[in-house]
C-alpha cells in the first residue's frame, strides 16, 4: 500500500498525461457524458467500471476523438485535442487503442497489421518495422502466427495482436475499450496477462472493463461511472472493500456475489 | 449459310467493341472510385457533388449521353479530343460518354462494397494515426474492392453490351456492322446469331472469371 502511494507521488511530479475538464456529450436526447472531470497521471493505470450504458466506453473513445464531444476540453500531454486533420492523426498515433472487437485489418497478415502504422505513420524503415513487429508479437506470445490472417486466429490471439499493433506506435497512453468482453472465458486470462505486464512496465493505461480481478491487481485507481457521471474514484482496495456511494455499493453487490 | 460473312470484317468490328469496353472500363473504374471516395468523404461539398452526379447521370439514357457527346461537345462546342480524323474523334467521344455513364454504376458498386467493411476497420485505422486518404486507400477500399468484384462484373457485362450505343455516332463496332449487314443481306437470323454469339463470347467468360476471382479474393472475417 505504501509502495503504491510513493509511486503515485513520483508520477504526479512528472505531470498529468490526460486531462478531461467538464466534458459533456449527448447522443440525441441522451446525455451520455455529464460534466466529466478526470486526470490521469503519467504511468498511472486507471480502470473504469460501471453498469452498461453508463458512458464508460464513450468516455474512452472521446480521448482519441473517435467520439466528438459537445463541450469541455480534453488535453493529452498538455496539448488540447485537435479537430479533424493531420494534427489529430498525429495525436492519435501517440494514443494506442484496443477495441472490444479487435478490429485487426482483415485483409492484411498479422505481421502487416503490426507494421502498417510504423511504416505509413511513423515513416519507419520497412526492415526495422518488421523487426520491431516480430519482437512485439513475440512479447505478446503470438510470434509464430505472424504470417497468418486475423480470421485464422483465436479471439485471444487476435486481441494480443491488436495490443502489439497499438504498442508498435510507441504510444504515450493506451486505451482499452472492454478488451476482454468479446472473448471466451478461457482466453480472457492470456489477454489480461499481457495487460498486467504492460502495467508493471509503467505504461499509462485507461481500461474500461468488467474484469474486477484485473482492477484489483493492476489498477492504481478505480473510476466508477453510472448514468454518464463519475460517481466515485478510489484506490482499488478501498473501492472494493469500502465503496462510499450507494450506487457503487449496489453495483458491487450485484457482481461480486456470484 | 454463313458465306456472306466473308464480305465483312466481323473480327475487326468486335475488336473495336473490345477496345471501347476496355478503355471505358479502365476510365470508369478510376472515375467511379473517385466518386465513391467523394460520397463517403468528410467534405460536404464533395459528398453533394458525388450524390448529385450519380443520381443525374445514371437516370439519363446512355443514347442521350453519347449523342450529346457528339452533337453537343463535338459539333456545337468544337471539342475534338485531340484528333482531326472524324472516326477517331467519334471513338474517343464514345469512350468519354461510356465512362461518364458507367462510372455512376461503378461508384454505387464500390459504395456497396464499402458498406461491407465493418466500421471498426476504419476506426482502428484512424486510431493508429492514418489520415483520411490513407484509411480509405490502405484499409477500406482494398476490402471494398474485394467485396465489389461480383457487382463490378455485372457493370462490366452491361458496359460491354452498352458499347453498341456507340453505333449511334458511327463508331465501327459490332452493332454498326450488324446494321450494315442487315441492310445488305437476307440471312437476318444468321446475322443476329453471329452478333449475339460474339457478345456471349465476350461476356460469358467475364462473368465466370470474375465470379471465381470474387470468391478467391473475398476477405475472411
Amino acid at each position: 500500500m505504501t509502495k503504491v502511494s510513493v509511486a503515485k507521488e513520483d508520477v504526479a511530479a512528472s505531470g498529468d498525461l490526460v486531462v478531461l475538464k467538464s466534458v459533456n456529450k449527448h447522443f440525441g436526447a441522451l446525455h451520455v457524458l455529464q460534466d466529466i472531470d478526470l486526470t490521469i497521471a503519467r504511468g498511472e493505470v486507471v480502470v473504469v467500471i460501471g453498469p452498461s450504458g453508463s458512458g464508460k466506453s464513450t468516455l474512452c473513445r472521446t480521448i482519441n476523438r473517435l467520439e466528438t464531444i459537445d463541450s469541455g476540453t480534453i488535453a493529452i500531454d498538455g496539448k488540447p485535442l485537435p479537430h479533424e486533420g493531420r494534427e489529430l492523426a498525429r495525436l492519435r498515433a501517440d494514443v494506442g487503442m484496443v477495441f472490444q472487437s479487435f478490429n485487426l485489418f482483415a485483409h492484411k497478415t498479422v505481421l502487416e497489421n503490426v507494421m502498417l502504422g510504423q511504416v505509413k505513420v511513423r515513416k519507419a524503415d520497412k526492415k526495422q518495422a518488421e523487426e520491431k513487429a516480430r519482437a512485439l508479437l513475440d512479447r505478446v506470445g503470438v510470434g509464430t502466427q505472424a504470417d497468418k490472417y486475423p480470421a485464422q486466429l483465436s479471439g485471444g490471439q487476435q486481441q494480443r495482436v491488436a495490443i502489439a499493433r497499438a504498442l508498435a506506435m510507441g504510444p504515450k497512453v493506451m486505451l482499452f475499450d472492454e478488451p476482454t468482453s468479446a472473448l471466451d472465458p478461457e482466453m480472457i486470462n492470456e489477454v489480461l496477462e499481457v495487460m498486467q505486464q504492460l502495467a508493471r512496465e509503467g505504461m499509462t493505461m485507461i481500461v474500461v472493463t468488467h474484469e474486477m480481478g484485473f482492477a484489483r491487481s493492476a489498477a492504481n485507481r478505480v473510476v466508477f461511472m453510472a448514468d454518464g457521471r463519475i460517481v466515485e474514484q478510489a484506490a482499488p482496495d478501498q473501492f472494493f472493500s469500502n465503496p462510499r456511494s450507494d450506487r457503487a455499493k449496489d453495483f458491487l453487490s450485484k457482481i461480486l456475489h456470484h | 449459310m454463313f458465306d456472306f460473312l466473308d464480305k465483312y470484317d466481323v473480327l475487326g468490328a468486335f475488336w473495336t467493341t473490345v477496345q471501347l469496353t476496355l478503355l471505358s472500363a479502365a476510365g470508369s473504374l478510376i472515375w467511379g472510385t473517385l466518386l465513391a471516395s467523394m460520397r463517403v468523404g468528410p467534405v460536404p461539398l464533395m459528398r453533394g457533388f458525388g450524390t448529385a452526379y450519380v443520381n443525374i447521370v445514371r437516370n439519363i439514357p446512355l443514347t442521350v449521353i453519347i449523342l450529346f457527346a457528339s452533337l453537343g461537345l463535338n459539333q456545337t462546342l468544337g471539342v475534338n479530343l485531340g484528333s482531326d480524323k472524324v472516326d477517331t474523334t467519334n471513338f474517343r467521344l464514345a469512350v468519354l460518354g461510356l465512362i461518364l455513364y458507367t462510372s455512376a454504376f461503378v461508384c454505387e458498386a464500390i459504395r456497396a462494397g464499402i458498406n461491407t467493411v465493418p466500421v471498426g476497420q476504419a476506426e482502428a485505422a484512424r486510431a493508429i494515426g492514418l489520415s483520411f486518404t490513407q484509411v480509405l486507400g490502405l484499409i477500406v477500399l482494398p476490402q471494398a474492392f474485394r467485396a465489389a468484384v461480383v457487382p463490378l462484373a455485372n457493370v462490366l457485362i452491361a458496359l460491354t453490351k452498352n458499347t453498341t450505343v456507340a453505333a449511334a455516332i458511327g463508331v465501327a463496332e459490332a452493332a454498326l456492322l450488324m446494321k450494315e449487314m442487315v441492310e445488305n443481306e437476307a440471312q437476318l437470323l444468321a446475322i443476329s446469331a453471329v452478333i449475339a454469339f460474339g457478345f456471349c463470347c465476350l461476356t460469358l467468360p467475364t462473368g465466370l472469371i470474375l465470379g471465381w476471382v470474387g470468391k478467391k479474393v473475398a476477405v475472411k472475417r
